[in-house]
């Protein structure tokens, strides 16, 4: 017999991995119909893909052991039938798809920029990291010193930004398009919330045009307009000027998406914060913004994810991001049709870091949560 | 404005909108003394305490609070929250801060306190409210009294010399309204200045200086608890007593 307070074991057939199974994916006789056409699905895909891509790929020889150096060299030239992908094409632009066309000389200088950005961001990232407060003064430093870097000056020689490209020109228009429009979103949105009317509108008019406009012609306005406005003598380098209009862009969407968070928290905060003496930017620093930030981080991320693929854009101003320079590596007669190789190659990097991005704001929502009840009130 | 009053309103008319929320509001608030104001929703009671730290900005009329008078003039402003504290039916704890970061924020950031000594000023106050054991949680772990008495220690870490109440009882499920009233009795024996929002009678008969009885924007009635509960003036007080004190 059972006493009243004994709790038993759940039913086994809903536990474990074949529980799991039931309850998923064959609960009843239409979800195991879908199940097993899903499953019939991938069978036939996957291997089909994994093929392609790496068991019948050439990477730098060809199934006759020749090294490739063009098109008709490719197994699946030479055999149509059995050929898988051929990378030779992007083993032998590797150099381009990652710095565009940087002296090979300095390259130096971009790979430690790669690598001290990796330094700067991680610790920004992870807070449990050690010694987290002496690496973020470097993070604070490392855009002055990847500028000098990469852009040459104080005993470097310079290198001029048409000669960049590739991953580097994506990266340094994402993470400083994203970096810079972060501070200008806030300031932006609590402009836009501020009780002094010329500041509200001034923002407001400034998020709207902004938002009203396509990036496309933002970037057209950077490159031919934006040197109209700047006093005569002073030429504004190309990359810097789309870097305005990118950053300008992400401000204003960024913005949009903090007003979002603030709205969210209750005047009760505001209240709170007031009456125990905390000035205007005091209660916004330490009480409303920590919290609309947080609120924030799934659509922060998002519009970021949405920067960092937009990037590609710069294309049509006659900047080479990594799709510029894939677009150009198809135009090579030497390997003229291999775009699946070269999309597919163009659309994994991308994929790693904005999924990178995506997993990081997940595990950013999960943290946060534990512990702090934000509907306690 | 009688000499010895550290908190004055004269005069004090406020709307929001069209709606005339305080109207005519006279009162004076001597040192340590401890007024509990009373009155049906909508009266304005709310509202008035509100004022005397600005959350409500007042159209007409004086109100001066520890010899500042309260006008557009945000440095007054900043230094009258910096005497006044206050506490809110819904606790407005800050969420994402543990209960220590709640009471160190305005020492540390306000008056420039050295962030050692904001943690000490922070375990005496939680120690005066009983729960010094809560100091690293965060305020979703805690039950509604506790949050309260975490909202009263954050606001006594500035050393106010005036404290407000907005029904800080309100909110609250009925076994915990007493921990909250021990907290505010012990204060008011400490020589508290304090103004109470409340509909608690039993707190307001053993700890009340003054009743002050507000009704449509307007103050009806002020008396020493014992007149105003066995023998009040006005009729719309009797009718108000006999409501919350006959069920």
């Amino acid at each position: 017999m059972n006493d009243i307070t004994e709790s038993r074991k759940p039913p086994v057939a809903t536990t474990g991995i074949l529980g799991w199974f039931r309850m998923n994916l064959f609960s009843n006789w239409v979800n195991s119909l879908i199940s097993l056409f899903v499953l019939y699905i991938l069978y036939q895909f996957i291997p089909w893909i994994l093929n392609w891509t790496i068991f019948a790929a050439d990477f730098k020889y060809n199934f006759n052991g020749e090294e490739i150096i063009n098109r008709e060299m490719c197994s699946r030239v030479l055999d149509p039938e059995n050929g898988g992908a051929c990378w030779a094409i992007i083993y032998v632009r590797f150099y381009q798809f990652m710095y565009g066309f940087y002296p090979r000389d300095e390259v130096w200088r971009v790979n430690l920029s790669y690598i001290m950005l990796a330094v700067a961001v991680v610790p920004l990232l992870f807070d449990k990291f050690p010694f987290r407060k002496h690496f973020l003064k470097f993070t604070y430093v490392f855009p002055i010193i990847a500028f000098f870097l990469l852009n040459g000056g104080l005993g470097l020689d310079p290198v001029s930004t048409n000669k960049w490209g590739g991953l580097l020109v994506t990266l340094v228009l994402g993470c400083t398009g994203i970096a810079l429009a972060f501070p200008l979103g806030i300031i932006l949105a609590l402009g836009r919330r501020s009780n002094l009317p010329v500041i509200s509108m001034m923002c407001t008019l400034f998020i709207e045009f902004i938002r009203g406009v396509p990036l496309i012609t933002l970037l057209f306005f950077g490159m031919v307009m934006l040197p109209l406005f700047l006093p005569e003598g002073i030429d504004m380098d190309g990359l810097a000027r789309v870097l305005v209009a990118v950053t300008l862009f992400q401000s204003a969407y960024m913005a949009e998406v903090i007003r979002g968070g603030l709205q969210a928290i209750p005047q009760g905060q505001y209240e709170a914060a007031r009456s125990i003496g905390l000035s205007y930017w005091q209660m916004n620093m330490k009480v409303v913004l920590p919290q609309a930030i947080r609120i924030s981080i799934p659509s922060i991320v998002n519009t970021s994810i949405g920067l960092f693929k937009d990037t590609t854009l710069v294309i049509i101003v006659g900047l080479l991001d990594l799709l510029g320079i894939g677009r150009g590596a198809l135009a090579d007669t030497t390997w003229l049709g291999l775009a699946y190789e070269v999309y597919f190659f163009v659309s994994l990097v991308f994929f790693i870091f904005t999924f990178g991005m995506s997993r990081y704001s997940l595990y950013l929502e999960k943290k946060l949560k534990t512990g702090i009840n934000m509907g306690a009130d | 404005m009688s000499e010895d009053s550290i908190i004055s309103l004269q005069n004090v008319n406020k709307w929001f909108g069209e709606f005339h929320v305080l109207k005519d509001v006279d009162l004076e608030v001597k040192k340590k003394e401890r007024i509990v104001v009373c009155g049906p929703s909508g009266s304005g009671k709310s509202t008035m305490i509100r004022c005397i730290n600005r959350l409500e900005e007042h159209q007409e009329g004086t109100i001066i609070v520890d010899g500042i008078e309260l006008t557009g003039n945000l440095k007054n402003i900043d230094s009258v929250r910096k005497e006044v504290g206050m506490v809110f039916q819904q606790f407005n704890l800050f969420p994402h801060l543990s209960v220590k970061e709640n009471i160190t924020l305005a020492p540390i950031w306000v008056k420039k306190m050295p962030k050692a000594e904001a943690e000490e000023l922070a375990m005496q106050q939680l120690e005066i409210v009983k729960i010094p054991e809560q100091a690293d949680k965060y305020p979703g772990q805690l039950s509604g009294g506790q949050q309260q008495r975490v909202a009263i220690a954050r606001s006594l870490a500035m050393k106010p010399n005036i404290m407000l109440f907005d029904e800080p009882t309100s909110a609250l499920d009925p076994e915990m309204i007493k921990e909250v009233l021990d907290v505010m009795i012990d204060l008011a024996e400490g020589g508290m200045t304090m103004i109470v929002v409340t509909h608690e009678m039993g707190f307001a008969k053993t700890v009340a200086d003054r009743m002050v009885f507000m009704d449509e924007g307007r103050i009806v009635e002020q008396a020493e608890p014992d007149k105003f509960f066995n023998n009040p003036e006005s009729d719309r007080t009797k009718l108000f007593l006999s409501q919350i004190l006959n069920h």
